[in-house]
């Protein structure tokens, strides 16, 4: 039983990563007052690309690069759209997520010829597991050997970053110049005008942060947790980011907890797969799998009190007096 | 007042800035001696504001330049003006309101990469501050958890840490009880004798004559005359700021005032935030008569409106109406006082009296949706509307009198006769009608007069909001003036001139009559 527990909760790490990457993304980014339903479409770009430059170059980290540059470059189209032109944040975004949608597969078959897919990584191409130092000679004292062994251990470096993220953007948005002003222009870009800083220049800063952190989202996910691109791999992670992201009311740590328990939702529902439970039957897969969403809509309908977000979110900032 | 041995704080020279049609600042000289406390006083839309934004980097003026110490100085955004040394109070606070008082006074001026160093150093200097011009605040308090009175502060603890040595202050105790807003006096004088100079953007002449060291007044965009305070009095300014007007005449008879339609006790009304907008406001109005509200802007109409309309719920109070009583325990919404043969045309009539993507006849009918004769027994009957709004464009001179071209591409004065018709030919016991002429050209203006007057002649009651002193003098029957949310004076309109309702608006008339009587 403790061993089954270890080992979801090992998955749950796993699939995880991406979200915690996401959710933190849309927090720099929503934070400074974009709404980011775009991530979903980073995330898919970012996929694409870096699998598109692993299997090209055949380096794990020239695809990370290319993922992350894709991945600004939607971000800059998001805040040109939005900021320069102060046009509607969620119309942009899913305007990115449609275009993205179509882009990658219609790219990769030019380019691959292979029904919408990379070709398979393997090698340098992919992130590999990192065994911790001691993680084999410990592997067999009890209770800590598995939890070291298997749980901490054993993961690429992506998984390893996307935990380090959490505290570090903790550190970013509430000990430096750069979060106060990106929180402040999150709240009242009116305040932030008035003394005398750029309100678009911070939300610009804001997107490329946003862009660097969905484009580790999508990259873990064609080139360390997969290995190659598929179409629509990114199936939702930018919405189950978002939500978690509201879910955890637009700070670091409780969005990293309401990331977990989707990823852990997530781990159970493979688990699930095909198990007899007395007295139910097989309990059909699709059950678990919407778990998370119906998760979010019941938590959001009330159960964690009201989540409001930073009071300028999606509103243009138009240099007038109020 | 040229002293070459001495250049003045701050000194405005030929400023004008035009928004589109309107001339918001034209040819604006000022000259503000360092260490005084300089006071701009002029009715809402007379340009204070446009003034204070173009010396705040907000607005660049289209033509003319600003000296600051005798230098001139390029302002063009409000990074130039805080470099310049001009801080600004504004009206509508520029704090982040689920911030600490540290964390708005640091911001933008953190003093590093990291927050740590340039908290700390704050912390002192707020600290230094706080006991030089007795400005006390708990500086790790969250802003939204002050009062007023304190973010206020906080606003002036900012411009200060930047270095200000000018403190623009605008409409500083619009949003201050009594007792702040003498606190906050106390302050800028401690300011000005640590060689501040403060510039004090208000309506109100009792502030003004008590604080300043000179006074400036602006009218419709310029700046009509300068004064020194102690060589000047609350009449004289109220002349000029109001200034002599061309008299609006209206052909009417005398009211024959009869049964009391709405009487109103006592009403009182908090918003939001606790301020207590509308003070113990009685008033009857009877049939037959128009009842005018003099006042300047803000200082309780648009509430006395609203609540007498039933759009917002009185806090205390009551209302006698159509032979109801309506309290803050039984309130009626504005639906159930239109049903009340209550009709009303709210002030702004962009905001609440018309959607302006609708179609005329659409808009014609707002309010008054559900009644029977717009409604077939499932949808809305569009022919009967639009017959309706046929007619009613021939009867009032509505152009064009087209029932289908959108509200919006009205002018303001069809906009507005679209809206009267409306709230007029329901019908109504009682018609509630607020800035009737506002932005409404000359020619309109006299059409919709006409109508009030007729609409009197027919024993309606008529409750009447205006800044337009004009229009109160030329409409009403009775005026009643209203300041900081209270009834301050009421009057025959046969005994109001401009002075007198000028000096009962600024609320110092009384106080001038036992200043003679002494």
């Amino acid at each position: 039983m403790f061993e089954t527990l270890i080992l979801m909760l090992d998955a749950t790490m796993r699939v995880s990563t991406p979200l915690i990457f996401a959710a933190l993304a849309g927090l720099y980014s929503e934070r400074a007052g974009i709404v980011d339903i775009g991530l979903e479409g980073k995330i898919l770009g970012s996929a694409f690309a870096a699998a598109a430059g692993a299997a090209i170059f055949g380096s794990a980290w020239i695809g990370l690069c290319f993922g992350i540059m894709a991945s600004i470059s939607l971000a800059m189209i998001h805040g040109f759209a939005c900021i320069t032109h102060r046009g509607d944040h969620i119309v942009s975004g899913v305007a990115i997520n449609t275009i993205v949608a179509g882009l990658t597969v219609t790219l990769s078959m030019d380019w691959f010829g292979m029904g919408g897919q990379t070709p398979t990584l393997s090698g340098d191409a992919r992130f590999l597991s990192i065994t911790l130092p001691f993680a084999d000679a410990l592997a067999d004292v009890p209770v800590i050997g598995l939890i070291y062994s298997e749980l901490l251990s054993g993961h690429n470096i992506l998984v390893y970053l996307a935990f380090a993220m959490v505290p570090m953007t903790f550190w970013v948005v509430y000990k430096t110049r750069f979060g106060l002003r990106l929180r402040a222009v999150g709240e009242n870009p009116h305040a932030v005008d008035t003394a005398g800083i750029s309100v678009a220049f911070i939300r610009y800063r804001a997107l490329i942060v946003c862009g660097i952190l969905c484009g580790l989202a999508g990259a873990y996910l064609s080139t360390a947790h997969n290995a190659g691109f598929l179409k629509d791999m990114s199936a939702g992670k930018g919405y189950m980011a978002l939500a978690a992201l509201i879910f955890g009311k637009w700070r670091p740590v409780p969005v990293l907890f309401a990331c977990l328990l989707f990823g852990f939702l997530d781990a159970v529902a493979v688990r699930m797969q095909g198990v007899v439970l007395p007295g139910v039957g097989e309990v059909p897969v699709q059950a678990i799998e919407v778990l998370p969403y119906v998760l979010t809509v019941l938590l959001l309908a009330g159960f964690i009190g009201k989540a409001v977000g930073p009071k300028a979110i999606g509103r243009p900032y138009v240099k007038e007096r109020a | 007042m040229t002293n070459n041995t001495v250049p003045f704080a701050i000194e405005l020279r030929d400023i004008s800035k035009r928004f589109g049609a309107v001339q918001a600042n034209k040819d604006i000289c000022l000259q503000v001696p360092a260490g005084t406390i300089h006071g701009i006083i002029g009715e809402n839309g007379a340009g204070k504001s446009t003034l204070m934004s173009i010396i705040y980097g907000f607005y660049e003026a289209d033509t003319g330049f600003i000296e600051v110490d005798g230098k001139r100085v390029d302002i063009r955004s409000s990074q130039d003006a805080i470099d310049a040394g001009i801080g600004m109070v504004h009206q509508h606070f520029m704090l982040v309101e689920n911030f600490s008082v540290l964390e708005n006074v640091v911001l933008g001026t953190e003093g590093g990469a990291l927050l740590k160093g340039g908290l700390t150093a704050a912390r002192v200097e707020l600290q230094r501050l706080a006991k030089e011009y007795s400005l006390d605040i708990d500086v790790d308090a969250i802003v939204e958890e002050l009062p007023v009175g304190l973010q206020q502060r906080v606003e002036i603890l900012k411009a200060l840490y930047r270095g200000a040595r000018i403190l623009i202050l605008d409409e500083p105790t619009g949003v201050l009880t009594p007792q702040e807003a003498d606190h906050l006096f106390r302050i800028l004088k401690s300011l000005k004798e640590q060689g501040v100079t403060v510039l004090l953007i208000t309506h109100k002449l009792r502030e003004i004559m008590a604080s300043t060291d000179n006074i400036s007044v602006m009218r419709q965009g310029e700046m009509v005359a300068h004064r020194e305070t102690q060589h000047t009095n609350t009449e004289e300014l109220a002349e000029l700021m109001v200034g002599k007007k061309v008299r609006l005449t209206v052909n009417k008879d005398d009211a024959q005032p009869s049964d009391v339609f709405l009487s109103a006790k006592n009403l009182t009304q908090f918003d939001g935030q606790g301020v207590k907008r509308l003070k113990e406001v009685s008033l009857e109005l009877r049939a037959g008569e128009i009842l005018g509200i003099a006042g300047v802007s803000g200082n309780g109409q648009s509430e006395l409106l609203n609540v007498l309309s039933g759009i917002t719920p009185m806090s205390e109070g009551e209302i006698q109406f159509a032979g109801q009583t309506i309290t803050a325990k039984a309130p009626k919404d504005a639906a159930q006082m239109r049903d009340l043969k209550m009709a009303h045309v709210p002030e702004d009539r962009h905001k609440m009296g018309l959607v302006t993507g609708f179609e005329a006849y659409e808009a014609a009918v707002l309010g008054y949706h559900n009644s029977a004769s717009y409604n077939g027994k499932i949808l809305m009957d569009h022919t009967a509307m639009l017959e309706e709004c046929k007619v009613r464009m021939a009867d009032w001179d509505v152009r064009p009198p087209n029932p289908h071209l959108k509200t919006a591409n009205f002018s303001g004065g069809n906009q507005q006769k679209i809206v009267i018709a409306r709230e007029v030919e329901q019908n109504p016991d009682v018609l509630l009608i607020g800035q009737p002429t506002r932005g409404v050209d000359i020619g309109a203006i006299e059409n919709i007069h006409e109508q009030i007057v007729k609409l009197r002649d027919s024993g309606k009651a008529i409750l009447l909001v205006s800044v337009e002193l004009d229009e109160i003098m030329a409409l009403s029957d009775r005026i009643i003036v209203m300041f900081d949310g209270a009834v301050v004076g009421e009057l025959d309109a046969k005994d109001a001139d401009e002075r007198t309702l000028g000096l009962m608006m600024a609320n110092a008339y009384n106080k001038e009559e036992q200043g003679v009587s002494a």
